[in-house]
C-alpha cells in the first residue's frame, strides 16, 4: 500500500494549485472519475484483504484463525464492499472519465450532483466498516442479508442498513447524471444509434439502477421497521413472510448482476475492434442483445430461491426465462469473435484482458447456465460451485474489464504510456493464478462443500489449499497493478492523441491528457 | 441547457421514486401470487355458508389430512393436535381441534401460523374458522382447546393423497 | 514468460505434492433414482457446454493465432452480417430447447410428492435438527441431532485434535442419525424453529430450504441400506458449518428392530425419570447432555461468549435457587438466544445438564432430580 499513498501525495503535488480543496470541492468530471477510480481501488484492496482472510482459514479443514462469526463477517463484508464499493464505483468513475469525451460534451450534465454522489460513498462504507467495532460485531447474514437471520445481527445492524442506503442513494444519483447527460449532452450528430457501445451499455445500465436500487432500498427499510418499529413484513408471526424479503432482495439483485457486468460489454465492445484494427462485428446487435438482456433480468430473480419450494410452475417459469439470457449473451460472445476473426491482431494489455474476459466470462457463463437448470440446482444451490460460477464472472468478467479499461484509456487520462512489460506480466500472474483460485472450486461444489463455510471435511482439502494459493498469489499480484498505475500518473513515455493505432471514437481526438473540460465547442460527428 | 437537465433530473428521479414505491406494492402483490399459486402453503379463508353454498361433498373420494403442531424458538407451550390425522371428504366441512397448555408462570399470548404441504393443495385448503385468525391469550397455568373448521375443495388435484396441516406457534406475548 | 511458466510449475508441484489424496472431480451419482436422474441431467448439460465451447473458444484460438498484426495480416473490414445474427440466435435457442425438456421431466417427477409411505418431520434449529417420525409404526420418535461431541471438540478454534483420525467423516457426523427404512418412499416435511436452513443430502440429490412457519415437502426413496451424509447448506449463523445430516437407510427388518429399541428406550426413560439419581450417575450424564446441547453456546468450559451468551461458571443462576434455573432451560429467555428447552430435552436429560451446570467449573450448588424438573414443566 506505500505505493498507493506515494502516488496519491504525488498527484496532489502536480495538481492544479489548490490543495486538497480540489478534490473535496470539485465538480469536474474528470476530477470526479479520478476520485471515483481511486476509492474503487481502496475498496478492492480492503475486500481483498478479507477475501485473504477467507482464503487463509480456509486452506486446510479446521478452524485456525478466525472464529466462525467473524469469518461470517469476513464473506458478508467481502461481498458488500467489493460489489458496492469496488465494482460499482470503478464502472461509475469510468462514465464520468469517458461519457462526456465519448458523446462530444464538456462535462457531465449535472456536475454539483456528481460531487454529492461521490463524497456520499466514503461516508458510507466508513459507516459500513465501522460496525466491525460494535457490540455483535459487523454484518455477519450473507450480503444477501436475509431475515430472519440478519435480524439476530447485533448494535451494527441499523448502521450497515444506512451504509448501504447511502451508497444505493449515491448510485441512484450518479445514474440518474447518467442518463441525463447522455439524453442532453450529446453533440450534434450523435445519434443514439452513433454512441459507442460503453455509452450505450451505461445507458441501459443506469435504467436498470434507478430501477432496482430503490426496490432494494424499500427492502431494507422493511427490515429496518421489522427489526425496530415493530412492523412484520417478514416475521409469519405477524402475517408477514421471509421468503418475500428473498422475491424483493433478488428483484433488485438479478438486475444487480447486469448492472455489475453490461458496462464490461461496453469496454470490451471498444477494445477488440481496436487491438483487431476491425469495426465492432454487429454494433446493432449488440445494442439490441444489451437491451434484451436488461429486460430478462427482471424476470428471472427467482432462480436464487429454486430451493425455498416454490409451485412448480414458478420454477419452470424462471427455470425458462433464465436459460433464454443465454441466448443474447451467446448473440455477444460471437459478435466479439467475429470482431476478431480475420483482423490483424495486435496483444497490447488492453487486449489481453479483453480476450480474458471474452474466454473467462464464457466459462462463468456455461457454469450459469448448469445453473439454470432448476433440478441440477437443487444440488448446485449454496455450494462452492455457485461461488467459482459468479466469481468467474465477476473477477475475470467485471474486474478484468475494469483493469482492461484501466491499460486502454490511461495513457489518454495521464498522456503517459504505462509500463507495457509490467502490465503483461500483471496479466499472466494474474490470469493463472485466478484459474488456480477459481477453477478447483467449481469442483468442491460438485463434491458437496457448501459456501459461506469457515471449516470442511478433510475430503475437500486438496482443493481448497490449491485454491487458497492461487488466492494468494493473485491477491499480491494486484500490487503490481497498482505500481503500473501509479508508475503511469508519475510519467513515462509521452503518449500520442490517439494512443491506439486502431482507435476509433471522439475521446481520442482530444490532446493526452484531455483539457479540463473536455469539448468546449461541440465535435463534428461523421 | 440548464432548464433541460433540471427537467431531465426531474423526470428520471421521479422514477427511481416510484420504484422505492413499487418495493413497497411488491407485499401486496406477494400476497395476492401467493394466494393465487399456493406459495409457502398458505390456505384461504372462507364464510361457511357461502362454502355450503359452493361445493358439492364428493363422497366417492377419501383425502388424509394431517395435523402437526410446531413450536417456534423461544415458544415454551404445550402445543399439539388432539388427532394426528382424518380421513375427509372433499366438499364437506370439519371440525378438528388443537390442545395448548401455558406451563409457565407468566400470562401469555400466541399467534398460529398454518401452512399446507404440499403448497399446490394450499388454495384447495380453506378454514371457515380458525383460532390461527386471532391471537390465542393463555393465562398462566392455563389449558385451551383451540378449534378449527375446515373444508377441502373437491376442485383438489387428484394426485394429492394427504395433506398436511401444520401449526407454528408463536410467542408474541412481546410485540403487543 | 518466465515468470509465468514458474508459476505453473510451482502449481503443478503443489498439486503433485498433496495429490496422494481424493481430488473429487465431479457430482455423486447418489442413491436415489432422483439423485441419477439428476446426475444424467448434469452431465448433458455438461457436455453441451464443452461442445459449445470447443467450438468458441476453437474460433478464438484460431484467429489469435492466424489473424496477428505480426504475421503481416491486413484487417478485414466486414461488420454485419444479419443471417450470421440470425444463426446465432436460433441454434442456441434448439439447443436450449433440446435441453429444457429432460429438465422438465426430471423436474416433474421430483415434486411429485402424493403417496408416501410414512412422514417425517424435520425441523432446522440453529445449529442442530430435530427429527419427528409422524406416522407408521415409529410415530411418535422424536429425537435431536447434532453434531457428533468429538469432531465439535475437534473443531473449536485452536483445538489441536488431529483431524484426519475423522477422514471423510470431519463435521459429517452426528450423534443421532436419521434412520429410514430402504424401498420405502419417506416424505418430508421441512421447517425451521428460528431461522432459515436447508436440508441438503448429496447422495439423495436435493436440498431444500427450511423455513420459520411454514412448511416444505419433499421425498426420497433409497434402495441400498448405507449411511449418507450431508449438511446445512443456507446460512443460518455463527455455527452454519457445524449441523450435519447423517441418513442411516436400513433394510425393513433392521428399521423394525431401530424402532422398537428406539419406543423401548423411550418408556424406559419415563420409568427412569420416576427413579432417585445419584449424583456422580447425574454428573455423567450431563456432561455428555452439555457437550451436545449448551457447549456450542456457552462454550465446554462454562465460560460462554458474552454478551449474546453469559457465562454458566460462576453465575447467579447456576449457583443459586434451583427453580429459577429450571425455569430458565425449560422456559427459556423471551428476546434472547436462550431457547425453551421443554420439547427439546426430557426430565432426565434436563436433570442431568441442570445438575452438571451446578456442580462443574467450580460451580457448587443443588443436585437437580428428574422427578423435580417433571413437577416444574
Amino acid at each position: 500500500m506505500s505505493t498507493l499513498s506515494a502516488g496519491h501525495e504525488d498527484h496532489h503535488e502536480h495538481g492544479p494549485a489548490k490543495g486538497l480543496l480540489r478534490w473535496v470541492t470539485t465538480t469536474n468530471h474528470k476530477d470526479i472519475g479520478t476520485l471515483y477510480l481511486l476509492f474503487a481501488l481502496v475498496m478492492f484492496f480492503i475486500g481483498g484483504a478479507m477475501a485473504m482472510v477467507i482464503r487463509a482459514e480456509l486452506f486446510q479443514p479446521g478452524l485456525q484463525l478466525v472464529d466462525p462469526n467473524f469469518f461470517n463477517t469476513m464473506t458478508t463484508v467481502h461481498a458488500l464492499v467489493m460489489i458496492f464499493g469496488a465494482v460499482m464505483p470503478a464502472f461509475t468513475g469510468l462514465a464520468n472519465w469517458l461519457i462526456p469525451m465519448m458523446i462530444g460534451a464538456p462535462d457531465m450534465a449535472l456536475p454539483r450532483m456528481n460531487n454529492f454522489s461521490f463524497w456520499i460513498l466514503p461516508f458510507a462504507f466508513t459507516l459500513l466498516l465501522s460496525t466491525f467495532f460494535m457490540e455483535g460485531g459487523g454484518p455477519s447474514a450473507g450480503w444477501t442479508i436475509y431475515p430472519p437471520l440478519s435480524l439476530q445481527m447485533g448494535e451494527g445492524f441499523p448502521f450497515m442498513i444506512f451504509a448501504l442506503h447511502l451508497a444505493g442513494v449515491s448510485s441512484i444519483l450518479g445514474s440518474i447524471n447518467i442518463i441525463v447527460t447522455i439524453l442532453n449532452m450529446r453533440a450534434p450528430g450523435m445519434l443514439l444509434m452513433k454512441m459507442p457501445m460503453f455509452v450505450w451499455t451505461w445507458f441501459i445500465t443506469a435504467y436498470l439502477l434507478i430501477a432496482t436500487m430503490p426496490v432494494l432500498a424499500g427492502g431494507l427499510t422493511m427490515l429496518l421497521t421489522d427489526k425496530f418499529a415493530g412492523t412484520s413484513f417478514f416475521d409469519a408471526a405477524g402475517g408477514g413472510d421471509p421468503v418475500m424479503y428473498q422475491h424483493i432482495f433478488w428483484f433488485f439483485g438479478h438486475p444487480e448482476v447486469y448492472i455489475l457486468i453490461l458496462p464490461a460489454f461496453g469496454i470490451i465492445s471498444a477494445i477488440l475492434p481496436t487491438f483487431a484494427r476491425k469495426p465492432l462485428f454487429g454494433y446493432s446487435a449488440m445494442v439490441y442483445a444489451t437491451a434484451s438482456i436488461a429486460f430478462l433480468s427482471f424476470i428471472v430473480w427467482a432462480h436464487h430461491m429454486f430451493t425455498v419450494g416454490m409451485p412448480v410452475v414458478g420454477e419452470l417459469f424462471f427455470m425458462y426465462a433464465t436459460m433464454m439470457i443465454a441466448v443474447p449473451t451467446g448473440v455477444k460472445v460471437f459478435n466479439w469473435v467475429s470482431t476478431m476473426w480475420r483482423g490483424a491482431m495486435t496483444f497490447e494489455a488492453p487486449m489481453l484482458f479483453a480476450v480474458g474476459f471474452v474466454i473467462m466470462f464464457t466459462i462463468g457463463g456455461f457454469s450459469g447456465l448448469m445453473l439454470a437448470i432448476a433440478p441440477a440446482d437443487f444440488q448446485y444451490h449454496d455450494t462452492y460451485f455457485v461461488v467459482a460460477h459468479f466469481h468467474y464472472v465477476l473477477v475475470t468478467g467485471a474486474v478484468y474489464s475494469i483493469m482492461a479499461a484501466a491499460y486502454y484509456w490511461l495513457p489518454k487520462w495521464t498522456g503517459n504510456m504505462y509500463d507495457e512489460k509490467l502490465a503483461q506480466i500483471h496479466f499472466w500472474i494474474s490470469t493463472v493464478s485466478v484459474n488456480v483460485l477459481f477453477f478447483p472450486q467449481h469442483f468442491l461444489g460438485l463434491a458437496g462443500m457448501p459456501r459461506r463455510i469457515p471449516d470442511y471435511s478433510v475430503q475437500f482439502t486438496d482443493w481448497n489449499m490449491i485454491s487458497s494459493l492461487g488466492g494468494f498469489v493473485f491477491g499480491v499480484s494486484q500490487l503490481l497493478f497498482v505500481y503500473v498505475v501509479f508508475k503511469c500518473i508519475r510519467g513515462g513515455e509521452k503518449a500520442t492523441d490517439r494512443v491506439w493505432e486502431g482507435a476509433h471514437g471522439l475521446e481520442w481526438t482530444l490532446s493526452s491528457p484531455p483539457p479540463y473540460h473536455s469539448f468546449t465547442t461541440a465535435p463534428e460527428v461523421r | 441547457m440548464a432548464d433541460l437537465n433540471a427537467r431531465s433530473f426531474a423526470r428520471v428521479a421521479i422514477v427511481s421514486l416510484a420504484m422505492f414505491g413499487f418495493g413497497y406494492l411488491l407485499v401486496p402483490l406477494y400476497d395476492i401470487f401467493c394466494e393465487i399459486t399456493g406459495l409457502n402453503g398458505k390456505t384461504g379463508r372462507l364464510d361457511e355458508t357461502t362454502v355450503v353454498a359452493r361445493y358439492q361433498p364428493d363422497t366417492s373420494r377419501l383425502v388424509t389430512v394431517q395435523f402437526i403442531a410446531n413450536n417456534n424458538q423461544g415458544m415454551p407451550w404445550e402445543f399439539r393436535p388432539l388427532e394426528p390425522s382424518m380421513r375427509v371428504h372433499p366438499g364437506k366441512v370439519y371440525s378438528a381441534a388443537f390442545s395448548a397448555r401455558n406451563p409457565t408462570a407468566q400470562d401469555m399470548v400466541g399467534q398460529a401460523v398454518p401452512s399446507v404441504a404440499p403448497g399446490k393443495a394450499g388454495r384447495y385448503f380453506n378454514k371457515t374458522e380458525c383460532f390461527c385468525f386471532n391471537q390465542q391469550p393463555l393465562a398462566a397455568g392455563e389449558t385451551k382447546e383451540m378449534p378449527l373448521r375446515f373444508i377441502v375443495d373437491p376442485n383438489l388435484p387428484a394426485a394429492v393423497t394427504t395433506l398436511t396441516l401444520a401449526y407454528t406457534m408463536f410467542d408474541v406475548t412481546l410485540i403487543n | 514468460m518466465r515468470i509465468v511458466s514458474s508459476v505453473l510449475v510451482v502449481c503443478l508441484l503443489t498439486a503433485g505434492a498433496v495429490a496422494h489424496a481424493d481430488f473429487a472431480l465431479n457430482m455423486r451419482e447418489g442413491v436415489t433414482q432422483t439423485s441419477r436422474s439428476v446426475y444424467e441431467l448434469h452431465m448433458i448439460i455438461f457436455w453441451v457446454c464443452c461442445a459449445i465451447g470447443v467450438i468458441v473458444f476453437g474460433a478464438m484460438l484460431y484467429s489469435i493465432i492466424r489473424h496477428r498484426k505480426s504475421r503481416g495480416v491486413v484487417a478485414a473490414q466486414f461488420h454485419d452480417s444479419t443471417f450470421m445474427e440470425m444463426l446465432w440466435t436460433i441454434i442456441p435457442i434448439v439447443i436450449l430447447v433440446g435441453m429444457a425438456i429432460p429438465a422438465t421431466t426430471t423436474l416433474l417427477a421430483m415434486e411429485e410428492t402424493g403417496d408416501a409411505d410414512m412422514t417425517i418431520k424435520v425441523t432446522g434449529i440453529q445449529w442442530k435438527w430435530k427429527y419427528d417420525y409422524i406416522d407408521g409404526e415409529a410415530s411418535g420418535i422424536s429425537f435431536l441431532s447434532s453434531l457428533h461431541p468429538k469432531h465439535n471438540e475437534a473443531r473449536m478454534l485452536g483445538s489441536d485434535v488431529d483431524l484426519r483420525q475423522f477422514g471423510d467423516q470431519y463435521l459429517l457426523d452426528v450423534d443421532n442419525p436419521l434412520v429410514i427404512p430402504t424401498g420405502q418412499r419417506v416424505r418430508f416435511l421441512l421447517t425451521a424453529a428460528d431461522v432459515i436452513h436447508a436440508w441438503w443430502v448429496p447422495d439423495l440429490g436435493w436440498k431444500k430450504d427450511a423455513i420459520p412457519g411454514f412448511i416444505n415437502e419433499a421425498w426420497t426413496q433409497i434402495d441400498e441400506p448405507g449411511t449418507y451424509r450431508g449438511q446445512c447448506a443456507e446460512l443460518c449463523g455463527k455455527d452454519h458449518a457445524f449441523m450435519p445430516v447423517v441418513v442411516v437407510a436400513k433394510s425393513p427388518e433392521d428399521y423394525a428392530a431401530w424402532v422398537k429399541e428406539q419406543k423401548g428406550s423411550v418408556a424406559e426413560a419415563a420409568t427412569e425419570a420416576l427413579r432417585e439419581w445419584t449424583k456422580p450417575e447425574l454428573m455423567a450424564k450431563g456432561e455428555q447432555v452439555y457437550t451436545t446441547v449448551c457447549a456450542a453456546c456457552h462454550r465446554p468450559d462454562g465460560q460462554g461468549q458474552p454478551p449474546v451468551f453469559p457465562a454458566i461458571a460462576g453465575s447467579a443462576i447456576a449457583n443459586g435457587d434451583a427453580a429459577t434455573h429450571i425455569d430458565v432451560v425449560i422456559n427459556g429467555r423471551p428476546g434472547t438466544a436462550m431457547v425453551a428447552y421443554r420439547s427439546i430435552l426430557n426430565d432426565v436429560d434436563m436433570a442431568a445438564v441442570l445438575t452438571y451446570q451446578r456442580n462443574a467449573w467450580g460451580n457448587a450448588a443443588s443436585v437437580v432430580q428428574p422427578t423435580e424438573i417433571q413437577a416444574a414443566r
